[in-house]
């Protein structure tokens, strides 16, 4: 069998300059180093909707916004024990995600199976920005061993371990999938399109169900029966 | 009489092998997956995947970030006994599950779906879920824990006769294409199908098909055993692979489940494992001998049994 060729892989700073995402290509393997800051729903809200200051100086101190809760754990002292990091699903954080890139500078969101190209298109593009997906999903304990130190948690106890705002030190961490471009182009659309050209083939020989549900028609007068 | 210290001990250590280790059937399953993978992408994430349970195991440290939802299946031998009953069995194994939180570490996953109260330890009302079976023989107990991780990969539908086989296979390609674009589903994984019982039921048959049967399992009634083989290779012939990039290895295997159901019904579950299929057994004795393993081997005859009696002699039964 004809072995797949190795995707290009890259080391990218975690404060990259325009130049440097300009030349990633989706599909591009990536390794980040540098300071990474996690923030979901939780920290969206607190900044976005109940006008919270930020904790920390954003982009001078990261423009990398990981959409992630790791697997750790804070002592009484304050010490912090990482184990494994993996992302959680970004599409749910479209509603956010313009204003956040205005307001962070990030410009670069980190997560898992990216967001739609009309996202990238209205919001990443016109402030710089690209998505790194995680891959598998996830290489939780590689990544892991990416991580030098966790540096700092914000709001643990407002928003719990899972939505708190990490901050943690990078060194080759990854690895991660260019799936956005600066022109907004999307991988997984790409990928998705190639399935979709298939999909009629596989379907042969089933058929829809009986009793239709609500979605497969948008009609709420519709008797659903067929 | 099996001791408490044993069981909470024994939970511990289940946890902690239930996140960071992966079970052998799953990771030859995958390895076998990565070997007949052209899509450059999909094989790119695959061998990612297998370096990344490597690593899990040399540092000890959880395989994934989102160390899912850790969750007790217990099945007791007819003539177990818990030192302090059914109460303090579920305090050993709710006790076991918060200190695994902070120890291995665990994320701490479970909050109050309205107000996301979180103890960060994972437990809280109905957290975690400790579910229970029986078998005709024995003094021991297994415990199975479970976790299972991801939103996305299962769904559940009302089906009639009349959708026939035909109407199964649409579901269950619907479910697969639908959570597996963009790799939502954490693809290739253990795919599990509830058929019947009712509607709970039927979501508990395809949990348990994909999280306590094993890769090359197969149901004891022949035709359902060869609806698997094709529902297999059937969802492996979407061409969708790994994080939904294009690919062949979507389903490492499928497995099936039935309960009897109201005559005009054909209830349908499906249920994905995830690429960290997170399931991890011990069986205590009752002379106080623990056994680790990672087969459940749930679905003996016993929990597939159709009769009012249960009169199968001790040594046909395949109750261990």
């Amino acid at each position: 069998m004809e072995r797949a060729s190795k995707p290009k892989q890259i080391r990218l700073s975690t404060k990259p300059t325009r130049e440097d995402l300009a030349a990633l290509k989706i599909g591009d393997i990536v390794y980040l180093d540098g300071l990474i800051y996690t923030g979901r729903e939780g920290v969206y809200m607190r900044v976005l909707e109940g006008k919270e200051p930020l904790p920390l100086s954003l982009p001078e101190e990261s423009a990398a916004n990981f959409h992630c809760s790791p697997a750790a754990t804070v002592d009484q002292d304050g010490n912090i024990t990482m184990g494994a990091v993996t992302a959680t699903a970004s599409f749910r954080f479209s509603k956010w995600i313009g204003d956040w890139l205005r307001i962070s500078g990030a410009m670069l969101i980190i997560g898992k199976g990216g967001m739609t190209s009309h996202d990238y298109k209205e919001h990443f593009v016109p402030n710089g920005a690209i998505y790194l997906t995680t891959v598998g999903y996830g290489t939780g304990a590689l990544l892991g061993r990416g991580i030098k130190r966790a540096r700092d948690i914000y709001w643990r106890k407002e928003l719990g371990l899972a939505q708190a705002m990490w901050l943690i030190g990078a060194e080759n961490m990854g690895p991660f999938i260019v799936e956005s471009d600066l022109e907004g182009n999307s991988l997984f659309e790409r990928e998705n399109a190639k399935v979709s050209a298939n999909l009629e083939r596989v379907y042969a020989g089933t058929k829809p169900a009986v009793l239709k549900r609500f979605g497969e028609t948008d009609d709420r007068s519709d008797e659903l029966i067929s | 009489m099996i001791s408490i210290d044993a069981i909470q001990k024994t939970a511990e250590t289940l946890m902690e092998k239930a996140a960071i280790e992966i079970p052998e059937d799953y990771l030859d399953g995958l390895k076998a997956a990565a070997d007949v993978e052209d899509g450059d992408l999909s094989s790119f994430v695959l061998q990612a995947m297998l370096e990344n349970y490597e690593a899990a195991k040399q540092d000890r440290r959880a395989m994934c970030g989102d160390t899912g939802c850790p969750r007790w299946y217990v099945k007791m031998g007819n003539e177990a006994r818990i030192e302090g009953g059914p109460i303090a069995l579920e305090t050993v194994l709710r006790r076991a599950t918060a200190n695994a939180t902070r120890n291995v570490p665990l994320r701490p996953n479970r909050v109050h779906p309205l107000w996301r109260t979180d103890h960060d330890n994972n437990v809280g009302i109905g957290a975690p879920e400790i579910e229970y079976a029986f078998e005709p023989e024995g003094d021991w107990i297994d415990l199975v824990t479970v976790h299972k991780g991801g939103l996305f990969g299962t769904d559940y539908r009302m089906l009639f006769p009349s959708d026939g086989i035909a109407g199964i296979k649409r579901f269950y390609l619907d479910s697969l294409v639908a959570f597996g674009k963009r790799g939502l589903a954490c693809q290739p994984a253990i795919i599990g199908i509830g058929l019947g019982g009712s509607k709970d039921a039927c979501m508990v048959l395809g949990k348990r098909a994909a999280c306590l049967r094993t890769v090359g399992n197969r149901n004891s009634d022949p035709r359902i055993a060869e609806m698997e083989r094709e529902f297999k290779e059937l969802g492996n012939s979407i061409g969708m692979g790994a994080m939904g990039f294009v690919g062949k290895s979507m389903v490492i295997d499928c497995h099936i489940e039935v309960g009897y159901c109201h005559t005009g019904g054909m209830q349908m579950s499906v249920h994905a494992f995830c690429l960290s299929s997170r399931r991890a057994v011990a069986r205590i004795h009752g002379d106080g001998r623990v056994e680790y393993r990672t087969d459940p081997n749930w679905f003996t005859d016993y929990q597939r049994r159709e009769t009012v009696e249960w009169n199968v002699l001790p040594s046909l039964s395949k109750s261990a």
